[in-house]
Order: C-alpha cells, then sequence, then structure tokens
C-alpha cells in the first residue's frame, strides 16, 4: 500500500551558531494521520514544527508540503530561494496552535477566527463569520464569540486558537505543547477538541507531553533527543514495546 | 499546645473591638502644604489685579479676529506637521527594525541629523532654502522658483514635521518592541504578509504604548508651532505680537495667547484619554479603571 504523502522531511537540519538543533531529521506524515514527537526538552521538537511552516529557516535539507517544496524553488540543479510573498502563501496551508496561545489580545474571539480568512483569503465577512461560528460551536464556545482573549480562560484562549488554526481550512495543523501552559483541569478540554479534530480527518502533527493522549489518539510517534529522531513507528509498538533503550527511560521518566 | 488553647477563652474584650469609633489618620504635612499653596496663590491674584494689566484689553482682544485667525492657523499647523511626524515616525521606525540594513542605516541616519539640530534652526533653514536652491524641480520637465513653494506655512510644516518624525519614530519603535513575538509568529501562520501584519496585528497593539508619548508630542507641537511666528507665520503668538506693537499691551496680549493655548491643550488632553481607551479594548487593566 502506498500512503499518500502529505508532510516529507528529508535530512532537516538547523544549527543555532556551533549549536544543532536539528540534525538530518527525515519524517513523513501522511494525509489524515495523527503523528506525535515526543522527547526532552530541548531535542528540538519546537525547532521541527517551527522549520515546516518557515518561521525557522533551515540550514541543510528539505520539507515538502503536498509534494511542494517549503521555501525554495528548484530550477534544474539550483535551489531559488523564494518571495516574501510566496512564503506567506505556503504558509496558509499550514495551521499553527501554540503553548502560548498567541490570540490577538486586541480582538475578540470571532474576531481571531475569522481575520485570516477575511484579510488573507478574502472571504467576504458574511460567511468567514458563519463559518467562524460554527467552529466556535464546534469547540463548545459559542456564547464566548464576542468576548476578549483576556476574559476567557486558558482552556477556552487555546480552543479559540485551535478554531483560528481550522478557520484557515488547512492542509495540516501543527501543536505545540498546546497543553503545557494550561492548569491540569483545564487540559482535557483542549485534549477533546484535538480529538474531535483528529477523527474528522484532519493531518496533524502534535508535539505534546500527553502520552495518553499519543496512545489513544496518534497513528505514529516520533520520539527524538538532542536534534535527532531517535525511534518512529505505529504509535502502540513506540509506547509500548520501544525499540530503543533511551526512548523506554523516557516514556517511563513520563509516567513516573 | 496550652496557647492555642487559652486564647480562645482571654477572646473577652481585647478581640471586640469592631464596634469602636474609627478616627481617620490626620494629614497635617498635606494641610500645611495646601495653606502654603493657598497663600501664594492669593498672593499671585493680587499681584495681577494691583499689577498695571488692564484687564479690559484682555476680555476685548480674547476673540478678536485676528486672534481667532492666529487661533485657527496654530491649530493647522499642529495638524500638519504633526501628521507628517507621525507618517515619517511610523515609516522610519519600520525601516530601522526591518532587519534591511540599507533601510535601518538610512533610519538611524534621519533620527541622528534631525533630532541634532534645533528645531527653530531648521525651520529656518527650509525657510531659507531658495538661498542655495534659487530654482527646485526635475531638469527639462518642470522648474520653479524655491521662494513661490517655500512659504512661512510651507518651510514651518517641514521643519516641525521632519524634527518631529524623528521623535516619533522612537516612540512607534519602542511601541512595535512592546509586543510580543508570539502575536508575529501568530500573524505569520495565518498567512499575513509583513505589512498586513504590521498594520493589523502589530501596529494596534502597539499603540496601546504609543498613545500617551504621541499625545505628549502633539500637546508639545501645540505650543512648538509658536517658532513659525519667527519666519513671519500668522499663527496664534505672531498675531499677538502683531497687535501688541501697535498698541503696546504687550502682557494683555500674551496672557489672550496663554489663555488660548491651555484651552486647547485642555481639550487634548480630554481627547487622549478617550483614544487610550479604544487602543486599549481587550486589555485587562485598563477595563478594570473604567
Ligand atoms: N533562537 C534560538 N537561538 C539559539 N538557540 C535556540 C533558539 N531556539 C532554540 N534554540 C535551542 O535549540 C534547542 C532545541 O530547541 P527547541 O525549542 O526546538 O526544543 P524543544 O524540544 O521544543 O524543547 P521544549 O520541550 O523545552 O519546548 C534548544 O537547546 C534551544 O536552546
Ligand atoms: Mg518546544
Amino acid at each position: 500500500m502506498i500512503k499518500d504523502i502529505l508532510i516529507k522531511a528529508v535530512d532537516v537540519t538547523k544549527n543555532y551558531g556551533d549549536f544543532r538543533a536539528l540534525d538530518k531529521v527525515n519524517m513523513d506524515v501522511a494525509r489524515g494521520e495523527v503523528s506525535c514527537i515526543i522527547g526532552p526538552s530541548g531535542s528540538g521538537k519546537s525547532t521541527l514544527l517551527r522549520c515546516i511552516n518557515l518561521l525557522e529557516r533551515m540550514d541543510k535539507g528539505a520539507i515538502w508540503v503536498d509534494d511542494e517544496l517549503m521555501g525554495y524553488r528548484r530550477e534544474g540543479n539550483d535551489l531559488h530561494e523564494i518571495s516574501d510573498a510566496e512564503i506567506s502563501r505556503q504558509r496558509r496551508r499550514i495551521g499553527m496552535v501554540f503553548q502560548r496561545f498567541n490570540l490577538f489580545p486586541h480582538k475578540t474571539a470571532i474576531e481571531n477566527i475569522i481575520e485570516g480568512p477575511v484579510h488573507v483569503l478574502s472571504e467576504p465577512v458574511k460567511e468567514a463569520r458563519e463559518r467562524a461560528l460554527a467552529l466556535l460551536e464546534r469547540v463548545g464556545l459559542t456564547e464566548k464569540a464576542n468576548h476578549y482573549p483576556s476574559e476567557l480562560s486558558g482552556g477556552q484562549q487555546q480552543r479559540v486558537a485551535i478554531a483560528r488554526a481550522m478557520g484557515m481550512q488547512p492542509d495540516v495543523i501543527l501543536f505545540d505543547e498546546p497543553t503545557s501552559a494550561l492548569d491540569p483541569e483545564l487540559v482535557s478540554e483542549v485534549l477533546d477538541v484535538m480529538k474531535d479534530l483528529a477523527a474528522s480527518g484532519m493531518t496533524m502533527i502534535v508535539v505534546t507531553h500527553e502520552l495518553g493522549f499519543a496512545r489513544n489518539v496518534a497513528n505514529t510517534v516520533t520520539f527524538m533527543e538532542t536534534g535527532k529522531v531517535v525511534e518512529t513507528g505505529l504509535a502502540s509498538e513506540v509506547l509500548s514495546a520501544p525499540k530503543s533503550a533511551r526512548t523506554e527511560e523516557f516514556i517511563r521518566a513520563v509516567h513516573s | 499546645m496550652t496557647a492555642a488553647t487559652d486564647s480562645p477563652a482571654r477572646a473577652d474584650d481585647k478581640y471586640e473591638i469592631a464596634h469602636l469609633k474609627l478616627v481617620p489618620k490626620r494629614h497635617i504635612g498635606r494641610m500645611v502644604a495646601a495653606a502654603i499653596v493657598l497663600l501664594l496663590l492669593a498672593g499671585l491674584a493680587r499681584a495681577f489685579s494691583v499689577g498695571q494689566i488692564e484687564w479690559s484689553y484682555v476680555r476685548d482682544f480674547l476673540f478678536a479676529p485676528a486672534i481667532l485667525d492666529g487661533l485657527v492657523n496654530t491649530l493647522v499647523m499642529t495638524a500638519a506637521a504633526m501628521s507628517i511626524g507621525i507618517v515619517l515616525g511610523v515609516v522610519i521606525a519600520i525601516m530601522r527594525i526591518s532587519g534591511n540594513p540599507v533601510l535601518s542605516s538610512i533610519a538611524i541616519g534621519y533620527v541622528w541629523v534631525f533630532r541634532g539640530a534645533p528645531a527653530l534652526l531648521q525651520l529656518m533653514l527650509w525657510f531659507n532654502l531658495a538661498l542655495i536652491f534659487p530654482t527646485m524641480g526635475i531638469p527639462g520637465l518642470f522648474e520653479i522658483r524655491t521662494v513661490d513653494i517655500m512659504t512661512p506655512f510651507v518651510a514651518a510644516m517641514l521643519g516641525l514635521g521632519i524634527s518631529q518624525g524623528a521623535y516619533t519614530s522612537e516612540v512607534v519603535r519602542s511601541g512595535l518592541l512592546s509586543v510580543d513575538s508570539g502575536q508575529y509568529e501568530a500573524a505569520r501562520t495565518i498567512g499575513m504578509t509583513q505589512m498586513k501584519m504590521l498594520r493589523r496585528i502589530v501596529l494596534p497593539q502597539a499603540m496601546r504604548v504609543m498613545v500617551p508619548p504621541i499625545g505628549n508630542e502633539v500637546i508639545g507641537m501645540v505650543k512648538l508651532t509658536s517658532l513659525a511666528s519667527v519666519i513671519q507665520y500668522s499663527e496664534i503668538l505672531h498675531n499677538a505680537q502683531i497687535i501688541y506693537f501697535a498698541n503696546t499691551r504687550v502682557l494683555e496680549l500674551l496672557l489672550v495667547a496663554s489663555f488660548w493655548y491651555l484651552a486647547v491643550v485642555s481639550v487634548l488632553s480630554v481627547g487622549q484619554h478617550y483614544i487610550e481607551r479604544y487602543f486599549g479594548r481587550g486589555s485587562k487593566s485598563i477595563r478594570a479603571s473604567m
């Protein structure tokens, strides 16, 4: 069976000065797949996500999204950097949910969601609002549509942030530790929304320490350490019967 | 242990003070200071009333057409110079943080030059531009005599506006730096271009930090326009001077001008409050104080 690969990362390498944050990372994510990335702090998980949506420029390697090379245009044997406008266009297809939500504080929940559709995708305001209301209903926040982020709990803000990402109708949504900044009792409401999103067939790459979520929802799990992929495979296999001793050690440490 | 069991027993009258009368703290220092200030004010008022001031002149000239014309010209110049200052300030600040070495060098050079020379001097330089460039234009296409364009109005507007831009750019820059980097990333993530991100996400948030100092600068500009009197622009101080040259009522006319400056600044201060409230929307601290 040939899987329909949506995201393909080949030998992605990223240096900060002398420090190698990513070291020849390879990764395939199929369309509709939920892929979790786990690993200790500083292992390069965020950096990898940020390379995928071009928030960071990688030093070596390449990333394709839906067979489109990110950040460059190939002409024969040369790779040309693409223009800022082209980069913006490529980013539209990749949603991102941040650890610290990063909602626009001067806009209400619904304004946050329609900002991209109306001002980037030029969708009519009326249609965008209707879709936004449907999204708010989906994340259970219909009655908070006209509230500012400062009037919402962390869990509610993160659900609005997920709705904002969905509003762009992206091919994939990247999650960078979406529940790490939340009080423990708010974690599950966000994970439930993500579960629902996964069930609807959205392709997701999720950096998380929530191994329960990884076990129940993810198709594949990748374990990273010091900028390298140590192990990758089916979620059940990596989490229950890891091949690498380091993976096993990490999973045991997170569980205890 | 014994102490803990003891204390409820001793809770007879020592802890029964809820019914006692509260005597507020006396602010002796404040009262003394207020008394001194009142005394000084009374003395000042007396000095003005027995001084050689003909209050009838103040009253008569307060609404004199020449004074009101001057007031309008002062307001027009404030608006014009400040508009130039703000537009230049935003452009220069964006150039400065753009990461483009050419643009940021230009921005740094601009601030260095125009913040370095007194506003009055810059005004006079523009006004006297004809001395070095008798004509301006594109050779072969059109040409115009510099004295015809460099009217007092244009010279004052350029001199004040361009030097203001140097100050305002620093205010805008600090506003841009005050916006969390996560906001820039979130805007990029939904596919915004650099310009759209600045216009729709970053600047509106930076405004919250920028409005108070810019309000300050507008108020400063109202008074700075009086420099234009030096190059014969008919703002309020210039017109007051023309009148007192004729009738020698110097102090009376200066009081008239002071009254109007104070009135304009008061109105602007109220306006600033409302603008601050608008740009503070969605922010906790502002709402708590409303
Ligand atoms: N802008 C930067 N400049 C220098 N070093 C950086 C920068 N960003 C990240 N790094 C370094 O790169 C390494 C990988 O960082 P990254 O944020 O990707 O880790 P992470 O796996 O997401 O960790 P965490 O679980 O703590 O979020 C870290 O050692 C970090 O210090
Ligand atoms: Mg991280």
